[in-house]
């Protein structure tokens, strides 16, 4: 009997609780261990796409290579979170953002490190990838 | 073209904890509705049942509804999309009457949500937007929201105290209902009080005063062909107008933070369909989940311009005998929001209006009302347009 083949669950280890466990994007996480936030463009027609996905809905195909995202973005929006999910409770206080790449959006979490005081809608920030205090892999908001 | 009409509505009282089963909760609303409309469950052809999973344990609610309800044979199924699951089965509803396939359709709308902890819903509707790339950052409902807030903020100088000026409206209309689930003044003082319950931090900029409260509740719609309304009904109110939009799960996929894209792309396909335009609504309806919620909705269903929201709150435009009275029922801030009912409960509040038997938040002679239900953080839009 041939041997049962090994289930890829790189993507468990994405954020403090991830929900994901098969994605075609576990490539990610492995970049995220080398410190790089990458998403993926399609080869046929050259749209890029973050979060990263597998597939082209537009060619209709799923010829994909992966980028690095570089350089800084402007903050949208954030909000401190003071009350956490189920399962996130132990990492209360934490601020939740989104960035803007110019072609390109981050949705993520600001860096502990970054005072309150010093976080403004519209200030330039860089995503760095992150380890958490439970061993998972997530990236976070630092400023540019 | 022959007309599709609402002949029947009603709802459960929205409560902290309902002492039943979830078939039984949807009997109440189910009750209410068929007592409104005056029909025995045979005159019923189909149902549709609404709700968001994973609230409680009932896998195919549809068919357990379908029969304590004493609607075998007839057809049932589920639709959801999150919070305005009940405003997509009115839209399937009348598709199912204006394809002459049934001409009698009943939408149930329930949600149980105190079977479960508060962080556990909150970690649940988290789920609602992107599992994959999202929730691993713990996000929840009102951190999304706050980040519109925040955005709305920045952009057009809208203030802390404007957004409370929203939470104290609807609990004064929210005292009023004998159907919320709270019914206590809230005032400016309690949102800006440190001490305060209201003013307790949330997810940053929106506190406990910001945010509607969880609630189990149902709700029901029966909705007929316009040869059955003539029979059944005195006061039929009519469907004018449907729109519904989707816009990108993940926040990295939008492009409008001050505002939700599907609001605006929905009101603008259910003002076409209806033949009007904002100007001619005489009361709403708007999913205030949040305070903010409400705010945007002004803008995105066109009653205010963008950024100009905040003088109709502080010109109390929208409280019952202003120029465009929304959410006199206390909303989902007071009236409380158990997601899959409280479309269905939005559509109640416009039908009673229309037909001049909202008793004491009745606004003067509307004869067209609008309902706005958004699902999830601007995910899905439904906007129905409804007449005398």
């Amino acid at each position: 009997m041939a041997e049962k083949p090994k289930i890829d669950e790189r993507f468990k280890k994405f954020g403090t609780v991830s929900f994901t466990s098969l994605t075609k994007t576990n490539d990610f996480v492995d970049f995220l261990e080398k410190g790089q936030i990458v998403g993926t463009r399609c080869k046929d027609c050259g749209r890029i796409f973050f979060p990263p996905r597998a597939d082209c809905f537009q060619c209709l195909d799923s010829h994909m290579e992966w980028y690095e995202v570089t350089g800084s973005g402007k903050l949208v929006s954030f909000s401190k979170l003071e009350y956490g999910p189920a399962g996130f409770q132990a990492d209360v206080p934490y601020c939740i953002a989104l960035l803007d790449y110019g072609t390109l959006k981050v949705f993520g979490r600001i860096g502990k490190d970054v005072p309150d005081a010093e976080i403004a809608v519209g200030m330039p920030m860089k995503t760095v990838a992150n380890r958490l205090p439970n061993g998972q892999l997530n990236y976070v908001f630092v400023k540019a | 073209m022959s007309r599709v009409a609402i002949i029947g509505v009603g709802q459960s009282e929205f409560v902290r904890a309902y002492p039943g089963s979830v078939r039984e909760l949807a009997f109440e609303g189910f009750k209410d509705a068929m007592r409104d409309a005056r029909l025995t469950s045979q005159d019923i052809q189909a149902s549709i049942i609404c709700s968001a999973p994973e609230y409680d344990k009932q896998r195919s609610p549809a068919g357990v509804f379908a029969e304590y309800l004493g609607l075998n044979p007839q057809p049932t199924f589920y639709v959801e999309s999150l919070c305005s699951s009940s405003s997509m089965g009115l839209r399937l509803a009348y598709s199912l009457v204006k394809s002459g396939l049934h001409e009698v359709v009943a939408v149930i709308g329930f949600q149980k949500m105190s079977e479960i902890s508060s962080a556990e819903s909150q970690e649940r509707m988290g789920r609602g937007a992107d599992i994959q790339w999202e929730s691993p950052f713990g996000t929840m409902m009102p951190a999304y929201y706050a980040m519109y807030a925040r955005a709305h903020m920045a952009a057009y100088g809208t203030t802390l105290e404007d957004l409370a000026l929203i939470r104290v409206k609807a609990a004064t209309y929210g005292q009023l209902n004998d159907k919320a689930v709270y019914r206590k003044p809230v005032t400016l003082e309690n949102l800006s009080h440190p001490e305060d319950r209201m003013a307790g931090p949330v997810a940053s900029p929106l506190r406990v005063g910001d945010c509607c409260a969880n609630a189990d509740g149902s709700s029901c719609v029966i909705v007929a062909s316009e040869e059955k309304a003539k029979v059944y009904c005195q006061k039929p109110v009519w469907i004018l107008g449907l729109g519904a939009a989707t816009t990108s799960v993940n926040l990295a996929g939008r492009d409008l933070f001050t505002g939700l894209s599907v609001a605006r792309e929905a009101s603008r396909h259910a003002y076409k369909m209806a033949g009007i335009g904002p100007q001619d609504i005489d009361v709403a309806e708007v999913h205030d989940c949040f305070t903010i919620a409400e705010m945007m909705a002004y803008e995105d269903l066109g009653f205010a311009k963008p950024g100009e929201g905040k003088d109709l709150i502080r010109s109390q435009a929208t409280y019952k005998d202003g120029a465009i009275p929304v959410n006199v029922d206390g909303g989902l801030l007071s009236k409380g929001h158990p997601i899959g009912a409280t479309g269905g409960s939005q559509i109640r509040t416009i039908v009673l209006q229309l037909r001049g038997e909202a008793g004491a938040i009745q606004v003067k002679n509307p004869e067209i009302g609008l309902v706005h239900n958004i699902g999830g953080v601007g995910l899905y839009g439904n906007v129905s347009i409804l007449g005398r």
